[in-house]
């Protein structure tokens, strides 16, 4: 097909056509532009993030890449379950629909997909990708591979390594192990780049590495080139929350206002070959980008400021300067970081048991003393059944679920009692929301509302360092080239 | 006279493993002196006391006129464990917001 063929070897970035219309939306874009600067867009920043804003950001952001963060913590754990069940899943389900709606536009435009959705299986998503440009008659477009996260079989005989968590030995864990995946750098994923595949898919991959890795690539960015490596890791960790910087996870009303929020719109970050970034925003969309924005996010899950790990270097963010250069657009400069450690960081999946919660609900006259005396009875009915928990929990929730219990707090018009409990025994599970949902007919006067009870499995993480020699990232082409 | 520190700054907490980070950012770089002075390490662990065994830590981010704290054993376990309805964390940005401190006026 004809569009494979423009695919073969090293995509060139096009140069910008832009409409009189487009030419409207993005002034300063296209005035700021050289060739000496490539565009990369975030696309998804977990996999349940909003699907649409993404495709907007294809159609009129003018991005050279469009890069899918979509895997927490467990979900390669999840993820291998699924594939233990069924070889040719384990890879995000939300690829298929996530890659239908932009997949037209991206080979369009030539704009290349970087994504974790491989999670699990890389592979196996590489095959599902393939087959959605197939079916949507865009060809054979071949995606380049990223493999070798997966340390499973590795840290089975590592079993004296220590848990960052608590300084017990993996040993520990061992028996109930479902997966364990080192987090990749941007290296391997730039040399899955340099094949010239329109689509990249890793399984774990450190999520600023995700979007160091075109920077790397289109500039030759070398892991010793520190200032670089520091600027793009910081505009990868600004970019990794999608909407986290254009006004999601951020208003307040009459206080933090965000216009138009309904359509917020995803990132991107204009870099230049010098390291230069700024921040900007698919062109006509909602939301703000501004220095504050910017700073929440930028400070979002760091713990010493200085020394933020990823697998390409430790970035300090306390010199970082942020200042507003247009509207929603904002430069970050003095980005600083020493060399990376020596070590990968492994996330060990483990079966952990069981959840089960139940909720049901009073209002009205002495609402919490009901509420309190029903979950007293649902705790001695589980007694007096022998059930044990590892832990236990009431919420009122419209009182206490999200801060617990504070003297001082006063009593709401109603409340809904949550009770939940994690144990190794299914029954026991089970058990909470059963005794809670009697509260209807076996508790005190009123209640209302109650819920199904609800039982899921606890797929707990920890966390080991790997010795990076140990670990063999590698790239594999799926497709022709 | 008090003020909240929602009257001086903005907020977000996060999480990793069973440590919460929240981020503090003055809306006026002049109240940064007054935060580290009044938003001490010990303010911040007396707020989530009944939240978080602790300890806190405050990391100072002057060119940013914001600080970090970051709160250990705050997150009941962590995501992957907790009974929590709020897994990660994400409101108790609120309770940071909440603590008083003098009016730096």
């Amino acid at each position: 097909m004809d569009h494979a063929k423009v695919l073969i070897g090293r995509p060139r970035r096009l140069a910008p056509k832009l409409t009189s219309k487009q030419l409207e939306e993005t002034p300063v874009r296209s005035s700021m532009r050289s060739k000496d600067a490539v565009r990369v867009g975030a696309g998804a920043g977990t996999s349940d993030d909003r699907l649409l804003p993404a495709l907007e950001l294809a159609q009129r952001g003018d991005i050279d890449y469009l890069v899918f963060e979509c895997l927490a913590e467990r979900t390669v754990s999840r993820e291998n379950l699924s594939r233990s069940k069924d070889p040719d899943q384990g890879y995000s389900p939300s690829l298929h629909a996530r890659l239908r709606m932009v997949l037209p536009t991206c080979i369009k435009k030539n704009i290349r997909i970087v994504s974790n959705m491989g999670a699990a299986n890389p592979l196996g998503g590489a095959r599902a990708a393939r087959k959605e440009a197939a079916d949507l008659g865009l060809g054979d477009v071949a995606v380049a591979v990223v493999l070798g996260d997966d340390v499973s079989s590795l840290v089975k005989h590592k079993g004296d390594l220590r848990l960052i968590e608590n300084g017990e030995p993996l040993e520990s864990i061992l028996p109930k192990m479902i997966s364990a995946n080192a987090y990749l750098g941007a290296d391997v994923v730039c040399e899955a780049l340099n094949t010239g595949a329109p689509i990249v898919l890793s399984g774990r991959v450190a999520d600023p590495s995700l979007f160091l890795a075109p920077m790397m690539h289109e500039f030759g960015w070398a892991y010793d080139d520190l200032p670089k490596i520091a600027q793009g890791t910081a505009a990868g960790h600004l970019l990794e929350c999608t909407a986290s910087v254009t006004g999601g996870c951020f208003g307040w009303p009459d206080k933090k206002n965000v216009p138009d929020l309904a359509r917020n719109g995803y990132p991107f970050a204009d870099v230049k070959a010098d390291g230069g970034i700024v921040i900007g925003k698919t062109p006509g969309s909602g939301g703000r980008l501004d220095v504050m924005t910017c700073t929440e996010q930028l400070i979002y899950e760091i713990h010493d400021p200085t020394a933020y790990i990823t697998p390409d270097c430790v970035l300090d963010i306390s010199t970082i300067a942020l200042t507003q250069e247009a509207r929603d657009r904002v430069r970050v400069a003095n980005a600083t970081a020493r060399p990376a450690t020596p070590t990968y960081k492994v996330n060990v999946g483990y079966a952990d048991g069981y959840i089960g919660e139940g909720e049901v609900s009073y209002g009205g006259i002495d609402a919490v003393a009901r509420a309190k005396w029903a979950a007293e009875i649902v705790k001695e009915r589980l007694k007096l059944q022998g059930f044990l928990y590892d832990d236990f929990r009431v919420d009122l929730i419209g009182m206490s679920s999200l801060h617990d219990q504070v003297e001082s707090r006063i009593e709401p018009y109603e409340v809904r009692l949550r009770m939940a409990g994690r144990t190794h025994d299914r029954k026991a599970a089970h058990a909470i929301g059963f005794e809670v949902r009697a509260m209807h007919m076996h508790g005190p006067g009123g209640a209302g509302g109650a819920c199904e009870p609800r039982v899921r499995d606890v797929l707990a993480v920890k966390s080991v360092l790997l010795p990076k020699s140990m670990v063999n990232p590698q790239v594999v082409v799926e497709g022709k080239l | 006279m008090s003020v909240r520190v929602y009257d001086l700054a903005h907020s977000r907490a996060g999480d990793k493993g069973n440590t919460s980070n929240i981020s503090v950012i003055c809306y006026d770089a002049h109240h940064w002196e007054h935060l580290e002075r009044e938003l001490t390490e010990e303010r911040v662990a007396d707020a989530f006391g009944h939240l978080a065994k602790g300890p806190v830590r405050r990391y100072s981010l002057r060119n940013l006129k914001a600080f970090n704290f970051v709160i250990e054993n705050a997150l009941g376990g962590g995501v992957t464990v907790s009974l929590a309805q709020d897994i990660h964390g994400k409101s108790y940005s609120n309770v940071m917001l909440a603590i008083e401190l003098p009016d730096p006026k």
